[in-house]
């Protein structure tokens, strides 16, 4: 079965989307990032969508949730590389990603995540 | 005047795999006309979200892509066809954050304004056809 895979880096893990994804996929990664979020113990989700030329509600759906059952597991989500053309188009499709932190890189992304753990 | 139209493109739209290879099309024509990156992530966007909803409440369907003229303007026009349960309220369904389905309820309204034409045309127990149009502007 076809899967986004995820590495971990320490306590976090961290997923770089770079494919077209479809829908089954994505609802795939939102449960495979859960569960490896117990399994490794991960304090930390970094998912980077620099390749991604495109965020539609669906994955905009995907990534808010998956930050929401991050926080139940006592774990942050950072949502890094967002494209400006996609930021826009987000905007006037009327998500706001709420609850998803961002940053623009994932060595940003991973200072954020840092720092909240001190 | 009625807008020039060339030839449609027909994609099905019966799973999921099918979204993915209408966004690839849908880009791929921006392009060819000459779209900004930005017009073309709305527009791929919307296309995306008109495509799912063909699957998910009209049991498939397939979309029209064609490359629209009218004087020396060029665009781009996508339809967005099922034969599912049709919409029983328009007004509700274009409702930010309405959803008969489980979703955001940002489908609709989302590819409304990322378009800048829209029209739906529905019938209860027959189907939904969701047409919108880009124009690349100068």
């Amino acid at each position: 079965m076809e899967r986004i895979p995820i590495l971990r880096m320490g306590r976090l893990l961290l997923v770089t989307i770079q494919v077209d994804m479809h829908d089954r996929l994505a609802m795939t990664l939102q449960d495979d990032l859960t569960n490896r979020i117990v399994t490794d113990r991960a304090t930390g989700v970094l998912i980077d969508i620099s390749a991604l030329d495109i965020v539609d509600s669906f994955i905009g759906r995907m990534i808010s949730n998956t930050a929401a059952m991050a926080k139940i597991l006592d774990a942050r989500t950072v949502l890094v590389g967002m494209q400006p053309a996609v930021a826009i188009t987000l905007v006037e499709l009327g998500l706001t990603l709420e609850g998803v932190s961002t940053a623009l890189n994932v060595e940003l992304g991973i200072k954020l995540l840092e720092k909240g753990n001190r | 005047m009625t807008p020039a139209q060339g030839e449609a493109i027909v994609l099905p739209l019966k799973t999921d795999e099918d979204v993915v290879r209408l966004r690839k099309q849908v880009r791929e024509d921006l392009i060819a006309i000459g779209f900004g990156l930005v017009e073309q992530t709305k527009v791929v966007t919307a296309a995306s979200e008109l495509a799912r909803n063909v699957l998910r409440y009209g049991g498939g369907g397939e979309a029209h892509i064609e490359h629209i003229f009218d004087g020396s303007r060029r665009g781009l026009a996508m339809s967005f066809i099922d034969q599912g349960p049709g919409i029983p309220d328009i007004a509700l369904a274009l409702t930010d954050g309405y959803t008969s389905g489980g979703g955001l309820g940002l489908g609709l309204s989302g590819a409304k304004r990322l378009s800048d034409e829209f029209e739906i045309d529905t019938t209860p127990g027959k189907g939904t056809t969701v047409k919108i149009a880009k124009w690349k502007q100068f």
